[in-house]
C-alpha cells in the first residue's frame, strides 16, 4: 500500500486553478489586478507547483472560436516550439503528444522558444495558433508559456509555473489543456489519470492489482496489492473505489489516494459487485448478488446509510451509471431476457428499455457531457464499443473485436477509455483510446497487461 | 488464423476428452468400489474430481441446470454426505462472451443455483460457500465455442 509521491491538487487548490482560468475566460488582462487579488499573486497548484500570469506582450485576446466539431474535419495547425535543451525539450515532446493524440491540432514543430514570434511565415505555412516558451532552472524549474493568436498577432495567454523538476510531465499536461480550452472553449483532459486493473501472469488465474497511470501511460504506479475488480474514481475527489477478491469474501473499499489508506464501503446483505459513483462523489451505487440475481443498491458514502433502487425478482441489474444532472440512472439488466439498457429515475422504480439491437448490451456509461451513452454490444460472438443517444436512438459503433468493453470517459465526454482482449491461447488485454467518433484509437502502453480502466476527473 | 483456430480446437478436444475421461472412471470407480491405497485420499479434493466429478456446465447465459448436471450434483450430494467433515466452496464461472460486471453476477448465479441443488438434496447450507470469478478463471484459454463450452461452470472445491 503505498502512499503517495507525487502531489496532485487538493480541492481547495484545484478550485483556486479553476478560478484562474475562469478569470481570464472572463476577459481579465494579464497582470489584471482583480485575478492577482483573486489568487493572492498566484495559483499554488499543489506540491510546490505554482502558475503565475505573465504580463502580456499586448493585451490577452479572447480565443479563436472553433469547435471541436470543426477541429474535428479541419484540425487546428498550432507551432509549438523547442522549450530548451533537456527538460524544455521533454516538455514539448509531452506537449506535443496530448494535442496531437486527439486529432483536433495539427501540430507544427517551431524554432522559437522565447520572444514575440515573427508571425509572417506562420501566417504563410497557415498556422492558427502559436505557442513560445521557456523553461530556467534544475531542481525547481519555472516554465514560461504563451499562446498566440497567429491571424491577429495577439498574445492569447501568458502563464509561468514553478515547480520541483519532478512536476514536468504535469507542467506539459497543464499546458495542454489551458491551448485546448483556450482554443476550443472547453476544458481539456491531459492533465488526468487514469485508474484500471494491472493483469499478470497468464489469463487462466490472472493476478489482478488496482493500478494507476496518467492518462498518457506514464508515471504507472500500483496501489494495492490484493485481487482487484471494476475499480471507480470518485468524480470530485482523490479516491477509487474498487471490489476487493483480497479475501475470501468479496468487498467493496474506498481508497485515498492522497493517504493511501482503505476503507470498506459496508457490510451487504449478499455479494457486493463493482461500485459506481454519483456525479456529486457522495453516493455509491453496488449491485448486490443475492439467489440468482443482482439488485442494484445506493450507499451513502458519508453515512452508509443503503437504499435499493431495483426489486425485479431474480434478475441481474448491473452497471449503473448516473446522468451528470444525477436525476436519471443508465443501467444494464436481462429482465426481458438477454441483457439489454434500461434508464430509470436516480430514486429507482420503473425502467424503460434503451436498446433493441440484436445481441446483449452490457457496460452502460452516461457521458459527463450528457448527450450520449456508452456501452459495450456483443453479438455474434464478437464485441462492439458502441454509443447511443439517451432515448436510445441513433446507436453508433466504434470499434469491435474479440473483445471491447469497459468504456469510461475522459472528464470532458469527448474520448473514451476501454479494454480490449485479443482472444485464443496467448490472449492480452490492453487499455485504449478512442475519439466519441470512432477515430484516434490507440493503445496506452502499460508495463502489464491493462483491464477495466476509470478515467479520474480534471486535475484532483 | 485458420491454423492457430484448429490448434485451439486441439487443445479444447483433449481437454474435453480429460474430463469425459474422469467422469468416465468416476462411474466405473465410484458406488462401493474399494479406494485403492494408491489413489486419492478418501474425502479429498482429489477424490472428488477423481470419483465424483467436480464441476457442472451451463449453456450460454443460462444459470439452468441440464440433466447431466444434475447428475453430478446427486453425486456430489451423496459424497458429501459421506463426509460429513467436508465443506466446499462452489465457484461460478463464465466464458467470456459477457461484460466483466454482468459476468461477474452470472457466475454467482451458477454457484447459487449448485449450491441450491445440493441444499435440496440434503447438505447443510453452512458447508456450501459460493463465490463467482466471472470471466476472470477460464479452464480452457480458447477462442472458440469448445472453450467457452468449459468455461461455463461451476466448480465444487474442497476447503
Amino acid at each position: 500500500m503505498g502512499s503517495t509521491e507525487r502531489g496532485y491538487l487538493s480541492d481547495r487548490e484545484a478550485e483556486a486553478f479553476a478560478e484562474l482560468f475562469s478569470a481570464q475566460r472572463a476577459g481579465f488582462g494579464g497582470e489584471g489586478l482583480g485575478r492577482r487579488a483573486l489568487l493572492g499573486g498566484g495559483a499554488l497548484l499543489g506540491a510546490g507547483l505554482m502558475a503565475t500570469p505573465l504580463a502580456a506582450r499586448a493585451a490577452d485576446q479572447p480565443a479563436a472560436e472553433i469547435t471541436v466539431d470543426q477541429a474535428r474535419t479541419a484540425p487546428i495547425p498550432i507551432v509549438i516550439p523547442s522549450f530548451g535543451a533537456g527538460v524544455g525539450d521533454q516538455i514539448t515532446g509531452v506537449l506535443t503528444d496530448d494535442l496531437s493524440n486527439t486529432g483536433l491540432f495539427k501540430v507544427i514543430l517551431g524554432s522559437t522558444g522565447t520572444g514575440t514570434p515573427d508571425f509572417g511565415p506562420y501566417k504563410a505555412m497557415g498556422a492558427r495558433a502559436a505557442v513560445t516558451g521557456a523553461v530556467t532552472g534544475a531542481g525547481s524549474l519555472r516554465v514560461e508559456f504563451r499562446l498566440w493568436d497567429v491571424l491577429t498577432s495577439q498574445q492569447i495567454q501568458g502563464t509561468a509555473y514553478t515547480t520541483s523538476a519532478a512536476n514536468w510531465r504535469r507542467i506539459a499536461h497543464i499546458i495542454g489543456d489551458v491551448i485546448y480550452q483556450r482554443m476550443l472553449g472547453e476544458k481539456g483532459y491531459f492533465d488526468t489519470r487514469i485508474g484500471f486493473v494491472s493483469r499478470s501472469g497468464g489469463s487462466r488465474n490472472p493476478r489482478m492489482r488496482l493500478a494507476i497511470m496518467d492518462q498518457d501511460g506514464a508515471n504507472y504506479r500500483v496501489l494495492s496489492s490484493g485481487q482487484t475488480k471494476l475499480p471507480a474514481f470518485n468524480p470530485v475527489r482523490d479516491q477509487i473505489a474498487f471490489l476487493s477478491y483480497a479475501t475470501a469474501t468479496p468487498r467493496v473499499y474506498v481508497f485515498d489516494l492522497s493517504t493511501g489508506r482503505q476503507r470498506i464501503l459496508t457490510e451487504f446483505n449478499g455479494v457486493p459487485l463493482g461500485p459506481h459513483f454519483s456525479p456529486d462523489g457522495g453516493t455509491v451505487i453496488v449491485p448486490v448478488a443475492r439467489g440468482s440475481g443482482s439488485e442494484l443498491v445506493a450507499v451513502e458514502l458519508g453515512s452508509g446509510a443503503k437504499r435499493q433502487l431495483t426489486n425485479s425478482g431474480g434478475a441481474i441489474n448491473v452497471s449503473p451509471s448516473f446522468s451528470p444532472d444525477g436525476s436519471q440512472i443508465v443501467f444494464n439488466s436481462d429482465r426481458g431476457g438477454s441483457p439489454a439498457l434500461y434508464v430509470m429515475s436516480a430514486s429507482g422504480g420503473a425502467a424503460r428499455r434503451i436498446s433493441y439491437g440484436n445481441g446483449s448490451y452490457g457496460d452502460s456509461v452516461w457521458s459527463p457531457r450528457g448527450d450520449l451513452i456508452a456501452f459495450t454490444r456483443i453479438s455474434g460472438g464478437q464485441f462492439s464499443l458502441g454509443v447511443m443517444n439517451p432515448d436510445g436512438t441513433g446507436e453508433r459503433i466504434m470499434t469491435q473485436g474479440y473483445t471491447v468493453e469497459s468504456p469510461t470517459f475522459c472528464p470532458n465526454g469527448r474520448v473514451l477509455a476501454f479494454c480490449r482482449r485479443t482472444g485464443g491461447a496467448s490472449s492480452r488485454d490492453t487499455i485504449g483510446t478512442i475519439d466519441i467518433t470512432g477515430f484516434h484509437e490507440r493503445v496506452i502502453p502499460t508495463p502489464e497487461g491493462g483491464s477495466s480502466p476509470t478515467w479520474s476527473p480534471l486535475n484532483v | 488464423m485458420r491454423l492457430k483456430f484448429i490448434g485451439a480446437l486441439g487443445v479444447a478436444a483433449l481437454l474435453a476428452a480429460c474430463s469425459n475421461d474422469q467422469a468416465n472412471t468416476g462411474a466405473a470407480t465410484g458406488a462401493g468400489a474399494a479406494v485403492q491405497p494408491s489413489g486419492p485420499v478418501p474425502g479429498s479434493e482429489a477424490d472428488l474430481v477423481a470419483n465424483v466429478g467436480d464441476r457442472v456446465f451451463f449453456d450460454l447465459n443460462q444459470n439452468s441446470l441440464s440433466a447431466d448436471a444434475k447428475a453430478t450434483l446427486d453425486k456430489q450430494a451423496d459424497w458429501l454426505a459421506k463426509y460429513p467433515q467436508v465443506s466446499v466452496q462452489i465457484a461460478g464461472n463464465c466464458d467470456d462472451r459477457g461484460t466483466e460486471e454482468y459476468n461477474l453476477a452470472l457466475g454467482q448465479r451458477r454457484a447459487n443455483a449448485a449450491r441450491d441443488y445440493l441444499t435440496a438434496k440434503g447438505t447443510a447450507g453452512a458447508r456450501l460457500s459460493t463465490i463467482s470469478y466471472g470471466k476472470d478463471r477460464p479452464t480452457a484459454t480458447g477462442d472458440g465455442e469448445d472453450a467457452w463450452a468449459q468455461n461455463r461452470n461451476a466448480i465444487t472445491a474442497v476447503q
